[in-house]
């Protein structure tokens, strides 16, 4: 800094601290609430100090659920939304990581129009063409499978543009160098595309596996068996689902255990994710 | 478009590798979109078949522009957009300039003010829902001190004012991210120069940091508006479903309501020819940013 102010950077620390505290507080809210037993929550303003019930909650929610309103344990959603995360993040970056080899790559005929009809797709996200998207995969037989969860959103502009960007600046000497050896381009590809872009695919990895672990409006439409329920979609059913007020301590558990992963993800992977999300969005 | 100068040579190779991602795309992005476009000109037939679809021109958007209930939506998610945009953006420029004074404690600081990023925005709304919890949440407990009586369930305005605040919580990590990538580029030869002209912190950062950083808040402001617009489906959802009477219903909930809940696939067609126009034109103008960006 130019100048130091004292008195300016105390100022500073206390508004940041002041952000951290709004930033951290729902989940603060969420945390303490799971905690305490369900009669804490008629009695009126909700504590803010744990409560003793933490243990009974958790193992509650995460062995039975709430099978009266229809929502079954979170062990088994949880597990739903991992295997759709995983089936999203690794389809999306080995067919972006091939089209865009292809683009790059290669010389032949309708190049661009290929280009052009992956470029769509990024002006047509699943919430504006809700209804015929469905009838697709309903005629398809794809309703409750993990196929249908996670096939219809693989498809990736952004995904397809960054390797097609990084593939631009990888030295054109690499590529002679491997056709000097007689490597063809399948072997080109995997032992030395490949390991160069290993960053990238980590990177992209952490973003889409966010994404894919966030999906909520798809598997609300397309899941009516209880068994394909995505813990995320599951807490709409928990909240609105039964009796009129919702069993808060019960919500709240749930909201924890739902959030817990990508926030691991990014607390883990800080360096990678800040990467990732500055570069898929330019 | 530019390829490497020496390419590989295969007849067959290329389509099969791009295979895949076009024919995802065709079958659940493309077919789906002319599907819409064909029935926002159709009047559905009947469910025995005695009626097949008619084709009605221009009907379907004429009834929707003259809908009271789908002017109010657009009304509503004009204000929810805007003021999910300035509200998060604002925070997190203002965190942002704070941070990046700071030196030793600046990762410490970012990495309390990312994570949310993680947070799904369904999550989001539940966590908000149950801060504003008429009976039991914290604020209403202290608004009430205050005289205000809050009242989500009555009050269209504060469900209003209760998903903006849930919708811009959770984008305020991504807003920071890149307002400090753009802080952290302004050559610091810049502030000195104006510091030694003896222009104050405040006009330095109006003068000159705020300009700089002028092509970052456009950038931000159309992903925020994208955002806003299309990725609060589980705010809305999960809390108000778009009460109370019609106060918080945006356009992306009622789409979903049209289609799935009252089955009018006519107007839900329509309504969703109308959303892709202005996904279309909000990516056009991002992308046009973009070019602009990489020429200077």
């Amino acid at each position: 800094m130019v100048e130091n102010n004292r008195w300016g950077n105390i100022f500073a620390h206390l508004v940041l601290i002041l952000g951290v505290a709004i930033v951290v507080f729902p989940v603060y809210v969420a945390i303490i609430a799971s905690t305490h037993p369900p009669g804490t929550f008629v009695r009126g303003v909700m504590p803010l100090w744990p409560g003793t019930n933490a243990w009974e909650n958790y193992t509650t929610v995460i062995t039975e659920g709430r099978s009266r309103a229809g929502t079954p344990p979170i062990g088994g959603m949880m597990w739903n939304s991992f295997i759709m995360a995983m089936a999203i993040t690794i389809g999306k970056l080995s067919i972006s990581i091939i089209s865009a080899f292809a683009i790059v790559y290669f010389r032949f005929p309708f190049r661009i129009f290929f280009f052009w009809i992956i470029f769509l797709t990024l002006m047509l996200p699943v919430e504006v063409r809700i209804v015929p998207t469905f009838q697709v995969v309903a005629d398809l037989g794809m309703l409750n499978s993990f196929a249908g969860l996670s096939i219809p959103l693989i498809a990736s502009a952004t995904a397809t543009f960054l390797f097609r960007q990084f593939f631009m600046t990888v030295p054109e000497e690499l590529m002679e160098a491997a056709r000097v050896d007689g490597a063809g381009p399948m072997k080109f590809f995997k032992d030395i595309l490949l390991p160069l872009s290993i960053t990238n695919i980590a990177a992209l990895f952490v973003i889409m596996f966010i994404y894919g672990w966030n999906q909520y409006l798809w598997p609300l439409l397309i899941t009516t068996d209880p068994d394909y329920y995505t813990i995320v979609m599951g807490i709409q059913r928990m909240v609105t689902g039964g009796d009129s007020e919702p069993l808060w301590h019960l919500v709240m558990a749930t909201v924890v255990l739902a959030a817990l992963p990508p926030v691991l993800v990014i607390l883990f992977m800080q360096r990678l994710f800040v990467k990732g999300l500055t570069e898929t969005e330019k | 478009m530019q390829t490497k100068r020496m390419t590989f040579s295969s007849q067959w190779l290329p389509y099969a590798l791009l295979a895949p991602q076009v024919i995802i795309t065709l079958i659940f992005f493309i077919w789906p979109s002319y599907q819409a476009l064909l029935q926002s000109v159709y009047r559905q037939g009947d469910a025995f078949g005695i009626r097949p679809p008619t084709f009605v021109w221009f009907q379907n958007f004429q009834t929707l522009l003259a809908d009271p209930l789908y002017l109010n939506s657009l009304r509503v998610t004009a204000i929810f957009s805007v003021g999910t945009t300035i509200l998060s953006m604002g925070v997190a420029l203002l965190f942002a300039v704070m941070v990046n004074r700071m030196i030793r404690s600046r990762d410490s600081y970012t990495t309390f003010m990312v994570w949310p990023y993680a947070i799904a925005p369904a999550i989001a709304g539940v966590l908000w829902w149950f801060i504003f919890n008429p009976t039991l949440g914290i604020l209403p407990y202290i608004l009430d001190m205050v005289g205000y009586d809050w009242n989500h369930r009555r009050s269209g305005n504060d469900a209003m004012i209760m998903v903006i605040i849930a919708s811009a919580w959770k984008q305020i990590s991504y807003n920071f991210l890149f307002f400090l990538a753009g802080l952290q580029s302004i050559p610091h030869s810049l502030i000195e120069a104006a510091a030694i002209d003896g222009a104050s912190r405040m006009k330095r950062f109006w003068t000159i940091v705020f300009p700089l950083l002028s092509p970052i808040t456009f950038f931000l402001m159309v992903i925020n508006i994208v955002y806003a617009m299309f990725d609060t489906f589980g705010v809305i959802h999960a809390t108000t479903e778009g009460g109370p009477s019609q106060a918080t219903n945006i356009l992306v909930y009622k789409v979903y309501r049209d289609g799935f809940v009252n089955l009018n696939i006519g107007s839900s067609a329509a309504q969703s020819v109308i959303l892709m126009s202005i996904v279309i034109i909000l990516t056009v103008i991002q992308f046009r940013y973009i070019e602009r960006r990489v020429n200077y």
